[in-house]
């Protein structure tokens, strides 16, 4: 499994928001194609900085400087163009945001529009039927698609950004605590989703939840200041964590 | 009696006195100008002095109305908004992206001192800078001055609404690969509609009632004109002209009422409207 070359690779990844605070410090890591890689922490420890870093969502703050690479299929990120890597890179924010003047069809395909990409009616009505049936939420809102999106429950609308983040078919997709704002049932089943979804797509998440780090990820990295203390197979890290501050999160004596 | 309850009796008095103002300006209001209105009254055009004396000597009611105000007062607004809705909206969407640019922050304060300008120097101005090149009065000067006028209000409520959007539409935008153009065209612009909108609706009933800018532009007519570079009149102005001629006074009632009553509407509409999108 080492063998495979890694999909995206953190080689000594720094961010810094002002010259004296550095809110990730060094953080080398390969994650491997089509799995789910959880990223865990305290508050503050840097996690959806590190996150954010991947799809160059930095660039939008003058201040805030990334160094070191982040590789993406071999390529380093940093030196290519936010478009670009955008495309390939998915993102999923912590509170659900489809687009609030657009029609779930609408949203769904929003990309292409955003992007100015003309498609016919024919690839629209298929892309939006293929994503939303991957997200499992195409019976449910089949017949209502020219509803606005806003018009959905908590754990739908989130699904819905989900499918909006495939309709592009990226190559990572990052999820920054996806579930925090919804109810246990909708958690369940956007983690259910994910699994499934591994197939297609490789996902980093941000979790505080670290049952949820436990049901779906097959590695986890730990980032406590700023550092990447350990990354690992997440079983053997919530069984048998190496280091000490991880061991102390874990059990619930920090964060 | 406690001192919590005393405060409230105080701040409750004082609450009911700033709305006695609003309430007897309407009361007198319409107590003189009810009267006045009628289908004539909004059709024809301010009769000469010579055929409202004649009237009233024959204890008639003075005849003719104020349409050449309400059509001037009409197509002034219109090409003032036309001009100040694309160029306020713009230059709103451009202080909410980048607030914290030097070239940014000088454009904000200008914008405010602009928003302080007293109404009848951005008249003399425009008087300058339209009317004597154009050699004469007209409502396309008249259009400038209440376009200068509306620019700062619209700029501002289009800033202020695009700031209150969740940061994460635009950065969800962002992230499906769009670049910022389109993301505030397709995403944040139409999110902020109902603002913008009531931010329009408030700069117009702000703008109406100008006079002064007026007096130096369009300057007035008795006709009822649909040229844009011809003297044209404008229901403010024809409240002052009706206050200067001892014969028209009575028109003054109508013409106020009218004002007032469309000003009123336009803020009920805009309140409502900013409600109903808010929700």
């Amino acid at each position: 499994m080492e063998s495979v070359k890694p999909i995206l690779e953190f080689k000594n990844t720094c961010v810094s928001y002002t010259k004296q605070t550095m809110a990730v410090k060094y953080v080398s890591a390969a994650i491997g194609r089509n799995t789910i890689t959880a990223i865990m922490g305290p508050s503050g420890c840097g996690k959806s900085t590190l996150l954010r870093a991947v799809n160059l969502m930095h660039n939008l703050y003058q201040n805030i400087r990334v160094d070191g690479e982040i590789l993406l299929n071999g390529e380093n990120i940093l030196s290519m163009e936010p478009i670009d890597v955008r495309r390939r890179v998915g993102m999923v924010f912590q509170r659900p945001a489809p687009f609030p003047t657009m029609s779930i069809y609408d949203n769904v395909l929003s990309g292409f529009a955003l992007n100015g990409i003309k498609l016919s009616k024919g690839e629209k009505d298929a892309t939006v039927e293929r994503c939303l049936r991957s997200v499992a939420l195409w019976d449910e809102v089949r017949d209502v698609l020219n509803k606005k999106g806003t018009f959905l429950s908590g754990g739908q609308q989130q699904r819905l950004c989900i499918a909006r983040a495939l309709a592009m078919k990226p190559d990572v997709l990052l999820m920054d605590e996806p579930t925090s704002a919804l109810d246990p049932i909708a958690t369940k089943h956007i983690e259910d989703l994910l699994v499934e979804l591994q197939k297609e797509v490789t996902i980093l998440i941000v979790t505080h939840n670290m049952g949820q780090a436990m049901r779906i990820s097959s590695k986890s990295m730990f980032m406590y200041l700023g550092e990447l203390v350990e990354y690992g197979d997440t079983g053997m890290m919530f069984s048998n964590p190496a280091d000490e501050r991880t061991k102390a999160y874990l059990t619930g004596k920090m964060g | 009696m406690g001192q919590d309850k005393l405060m409230l009796w105080v701040i409750c008095i004082f609450a009911a006195l700033t709305a006695v103002p609003l309430v007897a300006i309407l009361g007198e209001v319409l107590l003189r100008g009810w009267d006045q209105l009628s289908w004539e009254f909004f059709t024809e055009p301010t009769p000469t002095a010579y055929r409202a004396m004649k009237a009233i000597e024959a204890g008639e009611r003075i005849p003719g109305g104020i349409a050449n105000g309400i059509v001037g007062t009409m197509l002034m607004l219109g090409m003032a908004v036309a001009v100040a809705v694309p160029v306020g909206i713009l230059c709103g969407a451009f202080l909410a992206e980048n607030g914290k640019s030097r070239f940014a922050q000088v454009v904000s304060y200008l914008t405010d001192l602009l928003q302080g300008t007293p109404s009848v120097i951005i008249g003399i101005i425009t008087y300058i800078w339209v009317v004597v090149p154009m050699k004469g009065y007209s409502a396309i000067a008249g259009s400038v001055a209440l376009c200068i006028m509306m620019l700062p209000l619209i700029v501002r409520s289009t800033e202020e609404t695009l700031k209150i959007l969740p940061a994460s539409l635009k950065e969800a935008g962002l992230a499906l690969g769009a670049n910022s153009a389109r993301v505030m065209l397709k995403v944040q612009l139409p999110a902020a509609f109902g603002g913008i909108f009531t931010g329009v609706l408030l700069a117009i009933s702000r703008v109406i009632g100008e006079t002064a800018p007026l007096m130096f532009t369009a300057l007035g007519c008795s006709l009822v004109r649909w040229s844009v570079d011809k003297p044209i009149s404008a229901v403010p102005l024809l409240i002052w002209e009706f206050f200067n001629d001892p014969n028209l006074q009575e028109l003054i009632w109508g013409a106020s009422l009218f004002l007032l009553l469309f000003v009123l509407t336009l803020n009920l509409t805009a309140k409502y409207l900013a409600k109903k999108w808010n929700q």
